[in-house]
C-alpha cells in the first residue's frame, strides 16, 4: 500500500512512481468535492498556507487558492516582482520573516531554480511545495497532466506521449519527463535543436526525435508547449512565423498521431504560434480538462504533505 | 635571518637537485645547500627530517580584494592564508575597488604587504583603463611601479583589436598579459557548465566552447603581433589542445590551471551547490582527464589557485544570484600532491609547475635555491592527515567545496627571506 | 486463522443479522418512502449494498444507495504523516428532505459516525439520519448511538474486531483479535 512520506513535494525526480500513482488516486477522489453545491471538506481546517510567487502567474496561484480554501485551509497570496538579493530582501530573510508567522504550507514559485531545495534550509517544520523553479520543474502541472492522460487512457504506462516545443526553458517538460518515465511510458521530444539541451535523453525514457512530424507519429498524447517570444528574442528562432510553419500543430499534423490523440497544453496559448486555433478549441483539445484538474492535484497534494509529523 | 635547514629532501628544480641534505640561510638569502652543514652559532635550525624542502610556491592567481572589498579578503588575512598554505609569494589579480590601474594603488598594495603581509605579493595591473575594456592602462607606469604582469581577470577584453593593441603595446613595454579567455556572447547568462548536469538541474549553461573560442582569438593575436601571452584558468579540453597545438608551432603561450578543474567535475554542482560555483566553470570527466595530461606533458606550466573570496551572504543565496569563485590558498598544496600519488606529476614537475614556472614566466626572480638568491623557502610534510575545517581556515571568507575533506600533505613551515612566518 | 482470533459470526449468522435490520428499517420508517442508504467506506458501503437488496426482496421497490469516505472528515488529520489514502465520496443524489439511514460495519469510539455526519451536512439537510451497524463493540467516546444493531459484543480495548469480506464484497465472517 503506497505511503506519502515527504514533508515537501519540490520535484517529481524525488518521488516513486507508487507516491505519484497514489497522489493521482487521491486526486481522482478530490475531484468529486468539486463537483458539489458545498465545495468544502473540514480536513486543513485552521492551517495556514503562504502563495509565495516571485514570477507573475493567475492561472496557477489561483488554482493552488482554490485548492487550499476547498480543504478549509487559510490562504495567504504574497506576489513579488523582484527576487534577487540585490533589489530588496533576500529569499532566506523572506522565508525567516514568513516563518515567524508559523505558515504550514508555503507554495513558492521563483525564477530560480533550486531554490525551494535553498528555502527548506531554512524552513524545517514547514512544508514546501514548487509551483515551479526556473527550467527546473513543476510538479503540479506534470501531475495534472498525468492525471488528463489517466482519465483518458485507464493507464499511464505504455503510452507514446509527445512533447513539442523549447525543451530547455521547460520544466513543465521535465516534470513530465520524470513523471511519465516512472509511470512506464515513452517520451518523445521535437523542437528546434535551439531549444533541445544537452543529454536530455538521459532525464527518463526520452527519445529526441529529427523532426516534428517523427515526435508525433503515431503518438496518444500531443502536448504542445508555449514559445516564449519575450525568452527567445532574436537569437533562438527566425520568428514566429518559421516557428509555427515547422513546429506548429495543425489539424493536418495533428493527423499523424493516434486517431483521437489527446492534444494538450500547458497554457497560456499563442493562438496561431505553436497551436492553431482550430487544434486548440478541436474535440481532441483536453486543455479546458488539464485545468480542471489543476485544482484536484493541488488539493491531493495540499492534503498528503500537511498537517502531520512524519513518523 | 639566518637559518639552517637541516635533514629535509630538497627538491630544486631550478638546480637538478633532489636530495636529503642542509640548507643555510644567512642574511635572508640561500648561502650554502650541502650535507651536514655547521651553522653560525645563534643561528635557528629547523629540523626538516622526512619532509620536503622546495623554493617558496609561488601562486600567481589570487583575489586579495584589498583595496575596496575588504570585507572579503584584505592584504593581511590574504597573505596569512597564503603562508598557511605554503606559499611565499602570490600575484594578486586587479579587479579592486579602485582596480589596480595606477601608482597610487600599486604602491598601496606593496607597501602594506611588505609592512603587514606574511607573504611577497606582486600586483598584477588593468590592461584597460578602469577594466572597462575601452582604452589601454598606462603599462609603462604600472610596470615602472611594481606590476609583474597586466590582466583584466574576471573579464575578457572583449574587442579584438584593443586586445591586439594591448598584446603589442605590452610587448614593447616589456609586461606579460594574462588572459581571461571568455567569450560573454557565449557564455552569456549562464550558471554552470553546460551538460547534463545542467540540462537536469535545469540551470543555465555556459558552453565549453565560450572558453575555446576566446583562448583560440588570444592565442593568434598573440601569434600575430609575436607577443607572449598567458593563458588563466585553463578548463576545458579544447582550450588545452588549442595551447598544445600553439606551442608545437613555435607561438610564446604559457598557462595556468587550478585545483579544482583536476579534481571536481560539474557533478559538484548537484543539490544547487554554490560553493561549486566559479568560472570558468566545473566541467566535465573529459576535461578533467585532458587538464591532466595537460600538466603531464607540459602544456599547462602552472598551477594557479584564482583564489577568490566571497562573504556568506554572497554565496548563501539561490543557485543564479551566488557570485562566482572559492578560496583555494589552503588547499592548493595537498590537492596538487595528489597529482603526484596519481602519477599524473613527478614531484619535481609538481614544483616546477608550483615555483619555478610560475617565478619564471613573470621574472620574479624566485623559484630557486641556487645560492644567492633570496632565501623563499616552503617545508612541505608529505605524510600529514588533516581535515579541511572552516574554523580553522585563516582567509576571511569560507566558500570552498573543499570543506570537510580529508586530505593529505600540508606546508609544515613557510620561511620568507629566511624568516619563518607560518607557523606564526 | 491465527491462535489470536475468533470467529464470531459466519457468513450464514451476518446474514441472517442484514435480513433481521432490513426488516428494522422497514418498520420504523413505515416502508421505503423518502428512505436512502449510505454507507461509510469500505465496509460499511458493502454492507449497505447487502442491506439494501434484502429490502428489494422484502419490499419489492429499491432505496438509494450512496458510499462516503470521511477520510477528510477525520478528526486525527493532524496526526502522522502519512495520511490514510482517500476514497472516494458516491452520493449521486440530493439529501435534502431524505430519511438517511448511515451504515457502519462497527460501531467503536463513534468518531466516524461523527465525520459521516459532518460530511453528509455538506449534501443537503436530512429529515433525520439513523444508524445500521454489523456490529456494536462498546467504549464510545462520543454521544453516539445505533437504531439497528445486528450483534452487540462487548470488548477490551486492547481487542479488535473485523469484518472480513470476499474480493465480491460480500461478507464472510466477523473475527476477534485479541
Amino acid at each position: 500500500m503506497a505511503e506519502f512520506r515527504h514533508k515537501d513535494i519540490i520535484a517529481l525526480r524525488d518521488l516513486t512512481g507508487e507516491e505519484i500513482g497514489l497522489l493521482l488516486s487521491t486526486a481522482e477522489s478530490m475531484r468529486e468535492i468539486n463537483s458539489r453545491d458545498i465545495k468544502k471538506v473540514p480536513t486543513l481546517r485552521g492551517k495556514t498556507i503562504i502563495n509565495l510567487f516571485y514570477e507573475a502567474s493567475t492561472r496557477t496561484r489561483t488554482s493552488f487558492e482554490i485548492a487550499g480554501k476547498r480543504l478549509s485551509a487559510d490562504t495567504v497570496n504574497i506576489s513579488t516582482s523582484t527576487s534577487s538579493s540585490t533589489k530588496g530582501e533576500t529569499l532566506a530573510d523572506t522565508a525567516l520573516n514568513l516563518l515567524a508567522m508559523k505558515p504550514d504550507i508555503i507554495v513558492m514559485r521563483h525564477a530560480v531554480s533550486g531554490s525551494h531545495y535553498f528555502l527548506s534550509k531554512y524552513l524545517p517544520n514547514c512544508s514546501i511545495i514548487n509551483a515551479g523553479d526556473g527550467a527546473h520543474e513543476h510538479p503540479s502541472q506534470g501531475l495534472l497532466d498525468m492525471l488528463t492522460m489517466k482519465d483518458k487512457f485507464g493507464r499511464l504506462d505504455g503510452l507514446k506521449v509527445a512533447i513539442v516545443g523549447d525543451i530547455t526553458h521547460s520544466r513543465v517538460a521535465r516534470s513530465n519527463i520524470q513523471g511519465l518515465t516512472k509511470m512506464g511510458s515513452a517520451i518523445y521530444l521535437a523542437g528546434p535543436p535551439t531549444m533541445m539541451p544537452p543529454g536530455v535523453e538521459r532525464l527518463g525514457n526520452v527519445t529526441v526525435c529529427n523532426s516534428m512530424k517523427e515526435a508525433i507519429q503515431d503518438a496518444d498524447v500531443v502536448m504542445m508547449l508555449r514559445i516564449q517570444q519575450e525568452r527567445q528574442g532574436k537569437t533562438l528562432m527566425p520568428n514566429a512565423r518559421e516557428y509555427s510553419r515547422y513546429f506548429g500543430l495543425n489539424p493536418d499534423n495533428l493527423k499523424l498521431a493516434k486517431p483521437g490523440a489527446m492534444v494538450m497544453h500547458p497554457g497560456p496559448i499563442n493562438r496561431g504560434v505553436e497551436m492553431s486555433s482550430y487544434v486548440v478549441d478541436g474535440d481532441q483539445s483536453h486543455i479546458l480538462k488539464q485545468v480542471e484538474n489543476g485544482v484536484a492535484v493541488r488539493m491531493s497534494m495540499l492534503y498528503h504533505v500537511c498537517g502531520g509529523e512524519l513518523e | 635571518m639566518n637559518l639552517l635547514i637541516k635533514g629535509g629532501r630538497v627538491i630544486d628544480p631550478s638546480q637538478k637537485l633532489d636530495d636529503v641534505c642542509d640548507v643555510l640561510i644567512e642574511n635572508g638569502l640561500v648561502k650554502e645547500i650541502g650535507k651536514g652543514l655547521k651553522a653560525p652559532a645563534g643561528t635557528d635550525t629547523v629540523n626538516a627530517a622526512g619532509k620536503y624542502v622546495v623554493p617558496g610556491l609561488i601562486d600567481m592567481h589570487v583575489h586579495l580584494r584589498d583595496p575596496g572589498l575588504e570585507y572579503k579578503e584584505d592584504i593581511v588575512s590574504g597573505t596569512r592564508a597564503a603562508a598557511a598554505g605554503g606559499f611565499t609569494s602570490v600575484c594578486c589579480m586587479p579587479n579592486t575597488k579602485p582596480c589596480i590601474d595606477n601608482k597610487a594603488v600599486v604602491s598601496y598594495i606593496i607597501s602594506k604587504a611588505k609592512n603587514e603581509g606574511f607573504c611577497n605579493v606582486f600586483p598584477v595591473g588593468n590592461i584597460t583603463y578602469g577594466m572597462n575594456g575601452e582604452r589601454m592602462a598606462e603599462m609603462g607606469e604600472l610596470k615602472e611601479s611594481g606590476c609583474v604582469a597586466v590582466s583584466d581577470d574576471g573579464k575578457p577584453v572583449c574587442n579584438s583589436e584593443l586586445m591586439m593593441r594591448s598584446l603589442q603595446y605590452a610587448r614593447g613595454i616589456g609586461i606579460m598579459v594574462i588572459s581571461h579567455a571568455e567569450e560573454l556572447s557565449l557564455a552569456g547568462t549562464g550558471v554552470m557548465n553546460e551538460g547534463f548536469t545542467s540540462t537536469e538541474l535545469g540551470l543555465k549553461g555556459i558552453p565549453r566552447v565560450a572558453e575555446d573560442i576566446a583562448t583560440a582569438r588570444d592565442i593568434m593575436l598573440a601569434e600575430y603581433t609575436g607577443s607572449p601571452i598567458h593563458v588563466a584558468h585553463v578548463s576545458t579540453k579544447g582550450a588545452v589542445r588549442i595551447i598544445r597545438e600553439a606551442k608545437a608551432r613555435g607561438v610564446k603561450v604559457t598557462c595556468e590551471t587550478a585545483p579544482h578543474y583536476f579534481t571536481l567535475t560539474d557533478d559538484a554542482v548537484r543539490g544547487y551547490n554554490t560553493a561549486a560555483k566559479m568560472n570558468p566553470p566545473l566541467r566535465e570527466a573529459d576535461d578533467v582527464a585532458a587538464v591532466k595530461e595537460g600538466l603531464k606533458d607540459g602544456t599547462i606550466d602552472c598551477i594557479a589557485t584564482d583564489h577568490a573570496p566571497h562573504n556568506i551572504d554572497e554565496k548563501d543565496v539561490e543557485f543564479n544570484e551566488a557570485l562566482n569563485g572559492i578560496i583555494g590558498l589552503e588547499t592548493s598544496l595537498p590537492l596538487s600532491l595528489k597529482l603526484v600519488e596519481e602519477g599524473v606529476l613527478s614531484l619535481n614537475q609538481l614544483i616546477e609547475k608550483m615555483s619555478c614556472n610560475p617565478s619564471k614566466i613573470l621574472d620574479l626572480q624566485r623559484g630557486t635555491l641556487k645560492t644567492g638568491s633570496v632565501a623563499d623557502v616552503t617545508l612541505i610534510d608529505p605524510s600529514i592527515e588533516w581535515t579541511v575545517e572552516k574554523e580553522k581556515l585563516a582567509s576571511k571568507s569560507k566558500n570552498s567545496p573543499f570543506l570537510g575533506w580529508k586530505l593529505k600533505g600540508k606546508a609544515c613551515a613557510t620561511i620568507l627571506a629566511g624568516k619563518t612566518v607560518c607557523p606564526a | 486463522m491465527a491462535d489470536n482470533q475468533t470467529t464470531l459470526l459466519d457468513a450464514a449468522g451476518i446474514n441472517r443479522s442484514l435480513i433481521r435490520i432490513a426488516h428494522e428499517i422497514l418498520e420504523r420508517n413505515k416502508g421505503i418512502a423518502d428512505v436512502v442508504m449510505i454507507g461509510i467506506r469500505s465496509g460499511g458501503a458493502f454492507l449497505a449494498d447487502g442491506i439494501a437488496q434484502q429490502i428489494d426482496c422484502i419490499e419489492g421497490g429499491a432505496v438509494q444507495v450512496g458510499a462516503v469516505d470521511i477520510t477528510l472528515y477525520r478528526d486525527d488529520v493532524s496526526g502522522h504523516l502519512p495520511h490514510h489514502p482517500v476514497g472516494r465520496t458516491d452520493i449521486p443524489f440530493s439529501l435534502e428532505g431524505k430519511r438517511v439511514v448511515l451504515v457502519d460495519d462497527v460501531l467503536f469510539t463513534g468518531r466516524t459516525i461523527r465525520a459521516a455526519m459532518d460530511a453528509l451536512m455538506d449534501f443537503g439537510r436530512p429529515q433525520c439520519i439513523q444508524l445500521a451497524v454489523l456490529i456494536d463493540r462498546g467504549h464510545r467516546e462520543l454521544p453516539i448511538r445505533a437504531d439497528f444493531v445486528g450483534r452487540n459484543v462487548p470488548t477490551s480495548l486492547k481487542e479488535n474486531v473485523k469484518v472480513v469480506f470476499n474480493d465480491r464484497h460480500q461478507p464472510t465472517e466477523v473475527v476477534l483479535e485479541k
